[in-house]
């Protein structure tokens, strides 16, 4: 049974552990702004350089139209 | 308004602009098959297409804003200024900048995609990131590619306009973020954690050798992990009781730092001695609920200032022009006395001054609230805080920056300071009367056991100010302000701390203030009546003031019926004066009375503009700010339950239409400066009134800090609100009294659960006075009349939320 001591030492550890990792996650901020880290998180990650195929010539396809000033 | 609400069907409509989501008119601007409503919308979209960003917008149906302004020319000169700039970046070494920049503009998860991939338009950007909840951007560049100029001008392009004011000049100023509570609350949180596991064996009543020896262990190990409960997580306790105690007075924080102490040292005295299980599983459930609570109080508005002085509002820089006529720029901090400055179109006048050069046609829309220019010439004195709109004028400073008229307002520091000490809230009420009855009582079961069972009187008297812990008592005011604060929130009205809401609540007199409070400054009232026409003559004046871009003239055009144009030959515009031109045979004369009527202006209340035709006067129209939208329904219910006031700067022309929402002609005060409206509300005070000032403009800034409780009624909350205690968004005005009401629920529910919260005590201090209070009851009954009050405060909060939007919706 007083191999529970053993244990509960190591458990003590394990919990130390993930408090200094709550620490450290508050110490760089994460905190500070819940917000944007939950919707940066969707954004798609950078896309070959090329128009993607979805958009082609969204933007440069059609020639350049008078403006209206 | 319309633009808030969601749009009826999901397919986007050809009219509504793909970049801002407005409606594009009869004329939208195609570009790549795609409708905008402005060529400034349109070039946005242009730069993110060629930038290859147009993933922003396929993260939100119309992610941007509505582009207002057009070329910014040299209007952001000042950051090649190196000591401007080295004031606003916040490091700058080896050819690497960082600054952060505030972005009212910052409102969708597309404006965070966006700004973070700024590198895609500029080089030079390294790194940026979003604060969301402060709209802010920080952005990392190479000064060598890209200076801090062209990276405003970079922002200010795709209509993310930064906001550079006087204060951020100051870095000390900068607010420094708070994470101590985060820390408090990880480590109550791990030790309470730890405790209930190592008090289990305890709550069990076994008894064999090992058993024994792990509690013996357990105990030791409770004493280590509940001495940062008490000395860390709960020291803020001691501190705010040993300041309170300092000052003279028993806050609520008193019997709690009391409780910590108690539980603290007796069961340290119960482990050791081998007495019993010791309480500090209460002491982790104690310290663990009361910062939640705190944490939960300590949520506000980061991106909204509520401390805002005239700083926030002046610009950082001013061109001065030398005597030799050389134009250059400097930091508004270095301004003096009889230098000359130039002011450009849309510029701010920093400091008062006389005009020397130009005429000026001063916006003055947020000191006053007054949208309508008023007209300055050459030898006028101009003060501070007005916008010019139309050429440039120059100017020689009288006063410094600090000591113009309407800055001196703040530095005059009225006593305004610790008005929310005079007030008895309700928690320091709450915290003297619990102390002294637990005092009392604990010393007198102490003397009655003393005489009973002397061994037990010190267990008693400790288990009384254990027990008398107002746990519950003090989580109620953080949740129910605080929820109340969010439901607030939702509806548009910002709180700058949660106590506010008792300040609300407890209000008995409300002051407004006229133009742009109780009036739009967006949308001007036109009243042909005392016009001496034929309805078919009035298509000359349309004609004639469509060639005028001045606010009154586009007011007076699109009030009148649309009409086939007739072309104006001779026209005419006369700064200051009005407008004249030819129109057929007639010659048309509109403007003020001196101009169009050729003589000197009788006292005609309001503002009016004069016609004549060949040189016959044919009436007036007369112009007045529009009320706004229930602005009858809000003065009506709350002239029911308060006493109302109202402190204009302007002449008394409305009198009549506002009169009856008053109990007394003595409760209308016109023509008051500044500091006339702050003495009105001190001496409304001091014949003990509470109350509640509503304002606008920089006129009202010391009014709504010299109030028991202040609003700031703003169209941009984020740019043009005051020091105050809370900001409303004035579309939101006509759901004032609904909100002052909710306030007044908020104000019973919390009344209830402190009663509630009395019965868990009262409960508890049975058990201690009769020498029974175990630890496992303890164990129970505290966390339980937390989790109980609690949840009964929150599901209050809710229903009345609910009943506010119901009726809130019931009133539209």
């Amino acid at each position: 049974m007083s191999v529970i001591l053993v244990l509960v030492a190591f458990s003590i550890i394990v919990a130390l552990v993930f408090l200094i990792l709550f620490f450290w996650s508050v110490r760089s901020g994460q905190y500070d702004d819940p917000y944007s880290s939950s919707v940066r998180i969707l954004f798609d990650d950078e896309k070959p350089k090329e128009e993607n195929p979805e958009n082609s010539g969204k933007s440069h396809a059609l020639p350049e139209q008078p403006s209206n000033q | 308004m319309a633009s808030f609400r969601p749009k009826p069907d999901t397919s986007e409509t050809i009219s509504d602009c793909y970049h801002c989501g407005e409606d594009c008119g009869n004329y939208p601007i195609l570009f790549d098959e795609r409708s905008f409503c402005c060529s400034g919308c349109r070039t946005v979209y242009e730069i993110l297409g060629k930038s290859n960003a147009s993933e922003y917008y396929r993260l939100e149906q119309h992610p941007g804003k509505k582009v207002t302004t057009g070329e910014f020319g040299t209007r952001y000169a000042y950051l090649d200024n190196t000591e401007i700039s080295h004031d606003l970046l916040e490091f700058s070494e080896n050819g690497i900048s960082k600054v952060k920049l505030f972005i009212p503009a910052i409102h969708c998860s597309a404006c965070i995609w966006l700004l973070e991939n700024l590198h895609r338009f500029h080089i030079g950007v390294r790194l940026s990131s979003v604060n969301f909840i402060k709209k802010e951007v920080t952005i990392t560049f190479r000064d060598q590619e890209l200076s801090l100029r062209q990276l405003v001008e970079l922002l200010a392009s795709i209509n993310y306009i930064p906001h550079l004011a006087l204060n951020d000049l100051q870095k000390d100023q900068k607010r420094k973020v708070s994470r101590g509570i985060y820390y408090r609350l990880g480590v109550a949180g791990f030790c309470f954690g730890n405790i209930m596991l190592f008090s289990f064996p305890s709550y069990l009543s076994v008894d064999d050798s090992i058993e024994h020896l792990l509690r013996q262990n357990f105990g030791l190990m409770n004493i280590l992990l509940g001495i940062p409960v008490a000395f860390y997580a709960g020291s803020g306790y001691f501190v705010s009781a040993f300041k309170g105690l300092r000052k003279g007075f028993i806050s609520i924080d008193v019997p709690i730092a009391f409780g910590i102490l108690v539980l603290f040292s007796r069961s340290v005295y119960e482990i050791l001695s081998g007495t019993g299980p010791g309480f500090m599983d209460s002491l982790g459930g104690l310290v663990f609920f009361l910062l939640i609570g705190k944490w939960y109080q300590g949520k506000t508005y980061q991106a909204l200032s509520f401390e805002r002085d005239y700083r926030s509002y002046f610009p950082v820089a001013v061109t001065v022009i030398s005597d030799q006529g050389e134009e250059s720029i400097i930091s508004l901090k270095k301004l003096r006395t009889g230098m000359r400055i130039l002011v450009r179109n849309q510029e701010l006048i920093p400091a008062d001054a006389i005009l020397v050069r130009g005429t000026g046609s001063i916006d003055y829309s947020f000191v006053t609230g007054e949208s309508t220019a008023v007209f300055k010439n050459e030898g006028e004195r101009i003060y501070a805080g007005g916008r010019q709109a139309g050429a440039s004028i120059e100017l020689i400073v009288e006063k410094e920056v600090a000591q113009s008229r309407l800055t001196e307002l703040w530095n005059q520091d009225p006593a305004g300071q610790d008005k929310k000490t005079r007030w008895n809230l309700m928690v320091d009420v709450l915290g003297r009367y619990f102390t002294i009855v637990l005092l009392l009582l604990a010393t007198v079961a102490g003397i009655s056991w003393w005489f009973i069972n002397p061994s037990k009187a010190v267990m008693v008297v400790s288990a009384i100010l254990i027990v008398a812990c107002p746990c519950a008592l003090a989580l109620t005011l953080p949740f129910s302000f605080g929820g109340a604060m969010r439901v607030f929130g939702r509806y548009g009205f910002y709180l700058k701390r949660t106590g506010v809401v008792e300040l609300l609540s407890r209000v008995d007199t409300v002051v407004f203030d006229k133009t742009g409070t109780i009036t739009r400054n967006d949308d001007l009232h036109i009243d042909l009546t005392s016009l001496d026409m034929a309805a078919g003559d009035l298509h000359l004046i349309r004609s004639l003031v469509r060639q005028s871009t001045h606010p009154i003239s586009v007011a007076i055009y699109c009030s009148l019926a649309p009409c086939e144009a007739d072309p104006v030959s001779n026209f005419c515009e006369i700064p200051a004066k009005g407008i004249e031109g030819t129109i057929g045979n007639d010659f048309i004369r509109l403007g003020s009375e001196e101009f169009a009527a050729n003589r000197k202006s009788q006292s005609q209340k309001g503002n009016c503009v004069y016609i004549t035709i060949n040189g016959i006067s044919r009436g007036f129209i007369r112009i007045s700010n529009r009320y706004r939208d229930g602005m009858e329904e809000v003065l009506k219910s709350l002239s029911r339950r308060y006493e109302l006031h109202l402190l204009s700067g302007d002449n008394d022309a409305e009198l009549p239409n506002l009169i009856r929402f008053f109990p007394s002609k003595d409760h209308l005060r016109f023509n008051q400066s500044p500091h006339d409206k702050l003495q009105y509300i001190r001496y409304l005070k001091q014949q003990g009134k509470k109350v509640l000032m509503i304002g606008d403009g920089l006129n009202d800034a010391g009014a709504l800090r010299e109030s028991d409780c202040g609003i700031s009624i703003a169209d941009n909350i984020y740019l043009f609100s005051l020091s105050c205690d809370a900001i409303l968004e004035s579309s939101r005005f006509r759901s004032l009294g609904l909100l002052l009401r909710f306030s007044r629920d908020t104000l019973r529910i919390v009344k209830l659960s402190i009663t509630l919260s009395f019965i868990y005590n009262l409960l508890g201090l049975g058990f201690a006075i009769t020498g029974n209070l175990t630890p496992v009851i303890s164990a129970i009954l505290m966390p339980l009349s937390s989790v109980s009050v609690v949840g009964f405060i929150t599901l209050a909060i809710f229903f009345a939320g609910l009943r506010f939007s119901a009726n809130r919706q019931a009133g539209e």
